[in-house]
């Protein structure tokens, strides 16, 4: 059962964290899957995972919410249209028309490439990634090297679920990740 | 480009942001890329606003949203209405229980996924994707939700190509659209 993070903990967390379903051996055997689509279908926690991020950001000079393919694109816009940044989607190859730059990456087994748009970011844009969950760190670590290949600074990588048991957060650079809840 | 209606003072810089890409992902096929519209918050807060306005207020109980970009789109109205998102996504990639729907492609076919119990009789739901081509897509998204025994009420995209036809695929189901591309 998941918990909620930084001790003093935000009264709206219990119930995000309740709204979130675990699907045992989903893809694979002895996987335990944070499915955050009961979190959806559930409105004020919706809102409230909406809310803490939108809280934490306004009035921080992020120009851009980087949203990792699929479902960095739920939680994503709804961030950046309530602080006023742009919203770049970061997909799988071949998805976005148009110019774009690629950062491969490890999985499990082999590597994936993840694509950004050129021109989407700018030198001097701060940049907030968000997904839905960190695992491993690898999708967030080549989320935040295109952003930074393109001149942008990644302000913070956010996460509505973190796995801390497989250590993410210290792929990150150095980077701060800011999570509603742990996940163990 | 046209837009949908033409009086709203909205639409215009809505329309002026999407960028066109010839030949993608093939050629011969001018691709409506709304990924322009985002990288501008006034005009993504416009269209949002614009189906918001709409919906608010014809008792919405469901939004579902086409994978990827219907994710876009669909979550922010469902946050400013109120009401429940339901991702529709392609194969496999929904754990737990699902419900499938198989439509046609030009060439050859694809499956839509829902999950069990996201919707329920009785819910009153919305279908967002970004652009209506050939109404495959969100014909399949209507299937589905009206196997679970809810009733769409509206399809909505920003886009249309109509010179596709694709709102005659839609089983009668009406279909609002910001903006036509010619």
């Amino acid at each position: 059962m998941a918990c909620g993070k930084d001790g003093e903990q935000d009264p709206r967390i219990g119930g995000i964290a309740a709204s979130i379903r675990v699907v045992p051996d989903f893809p694979k055997k002895g996987i335990m899957f944070q499915d955050i689509t009961t979190l959806l279908l559930d409105p004020k926690a919706f809102k409230n995972t909406v809310d803490l991020f939108v809280e934490r950001y306004i009035g921080k000079d992020v120009s851009v919410v980087a949203g990792i393919e699929a479902r960095g694109f739920i939680f994503g816009p709804p961030i950046a249209l309530a602080i006023g940044a742009k919203f770049v989607p970061l997909r799988k190859p071949r998805k976005l028309p148009g110019e774009v730059i690629s950062e491969k990456y490890v999985l499990e087994y082999g590597t994936d490439c993840l694509e950004m748009h050129v021109g989407a970011v700018q030198p001097g844009d701060h940049a907030l990634v968000v997904d839905d969950l960190i695992a491993t760190g690898g999708t967030l670590c080549a989320a935040m090297n295109l952003l930074e290949r393109a001149g942008a600074e990644v302000v913070e990588c956010a996460c509505v679920i973190e796995l801390p048991e497989l250590k993410g957060r210290e792929k990150l650079n150095g980077k701060p990740l800011y999570v509603l809840v742990e996940s163990r | 480009m046209a837009s949908e209606g033409g009086e709203d003072p909205r639409l215009p810089r809505i329309a002026s942001t999407i960028r066109v890409i010839p030949d993608f992902p093939k050629p011969g096929i001018m691709f409506q890329d709304i990924t322009t519209l985002l990288l501008d918050h006034e005009a993504f807060r416009h269209t949002i606003d614009m189906f918001v306005e709409r919906y608010r207020d014809k008792r919405i109980t469901v939004v579902a949203g086409i994978e990827a970009r219907g994710f876009i789109f669909g979550p922010p109205i469902a946050l400013a209405i109120g009401c429940k998102f339901v991702p529709m996504r392609k194969p496999k990639k929904l754990p737990g229980e699902v419900i499938s729907e198989e439509y046609s492609l030009e060439y050859g076919t694809d499956i839509m996924e829902m999950h069990v119990g996201a919707v329920q009789p009785g819910d009153r739901a919305l279908v967002i994707d970004d652009l209506i081509a050939t109404g495959g897509t969100l014909a399949a998204a209507i299937r589905l939700l009206e196997r679970v025994g809810a009733e769409v009420v509206e399809c909505a995209c920003v886009i249309e190509l109509p010179e596709l036809q694709g709102y005659q695929r839609l089983g009668g189901k009406p279909l609002f659209v910001l903006v036509k591309a010619a």
